[in-house]
């Protein structure tokens, strides 16, 4: 078969792809923004002295996590309008990319808490610092830092799979090069230039993931 | 409703217990304003718990402590006595300073932000307030040339010194110190136990120190306390322990500690 690559619909179709492409940034960062704090708002609630809360912290955790993406953007879109909470397409989409997302942060936020010495929070007693400044000064301060890479690596999944929004005709890219294909039966081009903006962007928020990382790694005099 | 004539510090029938064992039992003991106490005693004799139930970072099974006359963890409701509320507690917690074994100093702060952090954040110290005071006492413990160094920078002698800065810049009344030279190199102790005794001549101090340096207990103490399993096994003077010790537990553990020194 002869792979035919037209470079005049190539040009045809690059400026509505573009204005597509910033609608899937913007979910991507407003998602990941939600997933971020939410997460840490979670695992910080499963750590709380009331067991009731911990206990329905931990079960929504749980259960988000163990349904699918696809399911929570169809719910929040179509099952919540019955509840009387009726979100545009673009708004349901980042809030169940943000609540999914949340829970695998949350994950990722315990495991750096739990990192963190006894002797910390004993110093911070003995100091009689509140409870929220010891979280605010001396917890989360150490304990994100190493949680970057992997908080990047969820970052680069959010974005991969932004194209799940297409499902409820948000017009990311996936959903903007499926409809330009349609019109003109040509697929071949809007499809890859949508895999390589995917490429590229998640190498880029890999490398940015590493600097992040490495200037985090030399200051405090470079030892912990 | 604090009395001047109130003991510093006294435990009234404290216990702690671990599950099934006893870490502490039914414990009285006193503390005058002002007096240095070296606790001394085996491993697992409970003198680390005496500390931390102290510094509130254990909580007692039975009863009371009392700093200047006012219950620690419980306060006063009508006739009973209640579990503290976090305000009462924080505010008679104020009163106490503790130095760690492992110096536990904040690693992603200078040695000057250790020491402002809880000036700053508890007691409402201006920033230029707080760093006067904290400058002052790291120069105080010859620090004064590490402001902005960070704990990963500094040695073991060096961290405990701030870590002792830091406690103070609270003003505590009470400093509570945990074997806090045993992690040192022995190069390192003396720096360490010079600023202590320094303390000591200086500040309106009361000072409890658990500790296996026996040669320091001896010059720097009013009161040697010994512990074993969990009960004040004996106390008296420095000369009355280490020069003539009543019990036999005191001297078998005297004559121990002593071999493994020598
Ligand atoms: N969190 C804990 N859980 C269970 N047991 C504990 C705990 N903390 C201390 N213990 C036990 O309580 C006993 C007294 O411990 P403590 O640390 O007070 O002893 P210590 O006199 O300070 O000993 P050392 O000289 O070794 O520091 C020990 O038997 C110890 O194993
Ligand atoms: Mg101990």
């Amino acid at each position: 078969m002869q792979l035919e690559w037209d470079w005049n619909y190539t040009l045809d179709i690059l400026p509505v792809l573009g204005q597509a492409s910033l609608l899937t940034l913007k979910a991507t960062l407003l998602g990941f923004a939600l997933a971020a704090t939410l997460g840490l708002v979670f695992a910080l609630l499963r750590m709380s002295r009331l067991a009731p809360v911990r206990w329905s912290a931990t079960s929504l955790v749980e259960f988000i996590r163990s349904t699918p993406l696809l399911i929570q953007i169809f719910f929040l879109y179509y099952v919540m309008p019955e509840f009387g909470l009726t979100l545009d397409a673009m708004t349901a989409g980042i809030l169940a990319l943000g609540l999914h997302y949340a829970c695998y942060c949350a994950e990722v936020y315990r495991a750096g808490l739990d990192n963190i010495p006894k002797g910390q929070w004993e110093a911070a007693i003995a100091l009689n610092l509140s409870p929220y400044i010891t979280f605010r000064d001396i917890i989360i301060p150490q304990a994100i830092p190493p949680l970057v890479p992997a908080l990047g690596n969820y970052l680069v999944a959010l974005f991969k799979e932004t194209p799940l929004l297409s499902a409820i005709a948000v017009l990311e890219l996936m959903q903007t090069a499926k409809i330009l294909a349609s019109e003109s039966f040509q697929y071949t081009e809007p499809i890859t230039l949508v895999g390589l903006y995917f490429l590229f962007f998640s190498l880029i928020a890999a490398a940015l993931t590493r600097q992040l990382e490495a200037w985090l790694n030399t200051r405090h005099g470079g030892a912990r | 409703m604090t009395q001047h004539d109130d003991p510093m510090l006294r435990f009234d029938k404290v216990s702690k217990r671990y599950g099934q064992h006893t870490v502490l039992d039914r414990l009285d003991f006193e503390v005058a304003r002002n007096e240095k106490v070296a606790i001394i005693g085996p491993s697992g004799s409970g003198k680390t718990t005496l500390l931390r139930l102290l510094m509130t970072l254990e909580s007692v099974d039975a009863g009371v402590i009392y700093v200047e006359g006012e219950p620690l963890t419980h306060m006063p409701q009508g006739e009973r006595l209640i579990p503290a509320s976090r305000q009462h507690l924080s505010r008679v917690r104020a009163k106490i300073g503790m130095v760690f074994q492992h110096f536990n100093l904040f690693p992603h702060m200078s040695a000057l932000d250790n020491c402002t952090e809880a000036p700053r954040t508890v007691l409402g110290l201006s920033k230029a307030e707080a760093s006067a005071r904290a400058t002052e006492l790291l120069q105080m413990v010859g620090l004064g040339d590490k402001l902005e160094h960070y704990p990963g920078q500094l040695s073991g002698g060096q961290k405990q010194r701030v870590a002792i800065a830091r406690a103070l810049a609270m003003r505590p009344r009470i400093m509570l110190f945990d074997e806090v030279t045993s992690a040192l190199d022995p190069e390192l102790v003396g720096e360490v136990l010079k600023v202590i005794r320094q303390l000591g001549e200086e500040h309106d101090l009361t000072m409890l120190m658990v500790t296996h340096e026996m040669g320091f207990a001896r010059e720097f103490a009013d009161r040697v306390c010994f512990f074993d399993g969990g009960k004040m096994a004996e106390q008296g003077t420095p000369q009355e322990i280490f020069g003539a010790p009543r019990q036999e537990r005191t001297r078998q553990f005297l004559s121990a500690v002593l071999e493994t020194r020598s």
